[in-house]
């Protein structure tokens, strides 16, 4: 199916037929997923309410890692294999994973006030989790460096593939260094720590955030190849109307090209 | 082997010839450290408590200061070209560039740093970790810089960004650095730290090779 999608074309035709599908299966699961995060999970025994920041922390950590993962493999696909649109799949994701490590930073910090008593702590995860914010500003600071917008996404797909070693950093930080941050609730040796009245709003959640990350990529991909098609279409007449997309439109002549 | 080395004099002899870069390293380090007295206050019970870290952290930035001259002279006269066309593998090559870079920058420091440890009132046991994690330290520093350097050539602001790009990557060998000279200072013994920051730098070795020697391919393009 990568493959079938790398003509850009077909990837604009099957993506435009989808997108409405999928901004509704995700508007759905956020609608679910909030309803029971905030009305049936049952309250903490210790932390009363505020646990339920949980059901945004976690998930947007996942997707914060997960999508860095995506950007790393993107690039791997892109200097291995040269796939037409991996490199814009990477580009499109990263400032998606900005955001999701920056809510998790700040949901975190808004959990941890009055569950630690601060608002920050240099522990190995939170460390490790800022780190990871500073790979994604790298990377798209990186990009954005080049007037060759290809030499920047290639640039780009190397650092990529760099930094993904903080990710087992991120993952195990808990394990190695016993500081405030709890460790691994969920995927650990014996199962998950939850229990179930917890865990299934937290899954509803993950997938929710999970479909907004792909339903966000694709819109931020299309948007990419339409200014992609944008900027070849100026290319090819210049002095028309086109070529100068912020100049006033002169109503009294003829446009150059329709 | 004989490409290897000729590199590596070469690079050697053109930063001797223009000796003022290595002063202007070390003039850095020493003036970054001098600072934080006069931003912290002169108790020397304070300083003595961050004076690993200073040191550390001033001799981070001076390298990171240090990274244009790794590739970008090279890169704007076309010598770069000449040394990725001959046998030499662009890797060596890479090595080559560091372990000079090296030589110009992280020794300058290690020799520097024992009269900084007196400025900041370090304690004698701490000032031998603190020379011994430089040492191993510092090569890593070159090594993860060179990745950094190559990924910005032809970018614009180059100094900058990579600085944005590297500091991440400096940090294991921060932590390892500072967390050494601790332990020698609490007495928990400085070798699991020691140990894992030349684990660090060998790790740098394969990966800041390769990443570096992809990224200037992609520059000569």
């Amino acid at each position: 199916m990568i493959n079938r999608l790398a003509n850009p074309a077909r990837f604009m035709r099957v993506s435009g037929r989808a997108l409405p599908w999928f901004g509704a299966v995700t508007a759905l699961s956020l609608a679910l997923g909030l309803y029971l995060a905030l009305l049936v999970a049952p309250a903490d025994y210790q932390q009363g309410e505020t646990v339920r920041i949980m059901f945004v922390h976690v998930p947007a950590a996942w997707l914060a890692l997960q999508t860095y993962l995506f950007v790393a493999i993107a690039s791997a696909v892109a200097l291995v294999w040269r796939h037409p649109l991996a490199e814009i799949a990477a580009q499109a994701a990263a400032p998606v994973g900005a955001a999701f490590t920056i809510v998790c930073l700040a949901t975190g910090s808004l959990w941890g006030r009055p569950m630690w008593g601060t608002w920050w702590v240099w522990d190995a995860r939170l460390t490790s989790v800022l780190v990871l914010l500073f790979l994604y500003l790298g990377y798209m600071a990186l990009v954005n460096a080049f007037d060759d917008a290809s030499r920047g996404a290639r640039a780009g797909s190397v650092l990529a593939l760099v930094g993904v070693v903080n990710l087992p950093i991120i993952k195990f930080s808990v394990d190695w260094w016993n500081t405030l941050h709890q460790p691994a609730s969920l995927m650990r040796r014996g199962g998950p720590a939850i229990d179930a009245s917890m865990l299934v709003p937290l899954l509803t959640m993950a997938a929710a955030f999970t479909l907004l990350f792909v339903w966000l990529l694709l819109v931020r991909m299309r948007t990419a190849l339409n200014e992609r098609k944008a900027r070849a279409l100026r290319q090819l007449a210049p002095g028309s109307r086109l070529a100068e997309p912020d100049a006033a439109p002169d109503r009294g002549a003829q446009p150059a090209m329709r | 082997m004989a490409g290897f080395l000729g590199l590596l004099r070469r690079d050697l002899q053109l930063a001797l010839r223009q000796g003022g870069e290595i002063g202007l390293v070390l003039g850095f380090f020493v003036l970054a450290v001098v600072l934080f007295p006069f931003g912290v206050g002169p108790e020397l019970e304070i300083l003595r408590r961050i004076g690993a870290g200073i040191v550390w952290v001033a001799a981070l930035l001076a390298a990171v200061l240090s990274l244009d001259r790794l590739f970008a002279a090279d890169y704007a006269d076309g010598s770069l070209d000449q040394i990725a066309l001959v046998a030499l593998p662009l890797e060596m090559a890479v090595i080559a560039k560091c372990a000079a870079h090296w030589v110009t920058t992280g020794l300058p420091l290690i020799v520097v740093s024992p009269l900084l440890a007196v400025l900041v009132d370090l304690d004698p046991a701490a000032i031998a970790v603190l020379i011994a994690g430089l040492a191993i330290g510092t090569p890593a520093l070159s090594l993860f810089g060179a990745i950094a350097a190559a990924l910005t050539l032809g970018a614009r602001r180059p100094g900058v960004l990579s600085s944005l790009l590297v500091l991440p990557l400096y940090l294991p060998t921060l932590i390892f650095g500072t967390g050494a000279v601790e332990a020698a200072l609490t007495g928990a013994g400085p070798r699991a730290h020691l140990l894992l920051l030349g684990a660090v730098t060998l790790a740098a070795l394969p990966i800041a090779t390769l990443a570096a020697a992809a990224a200037l391919r992609q520059a000569l393009d």
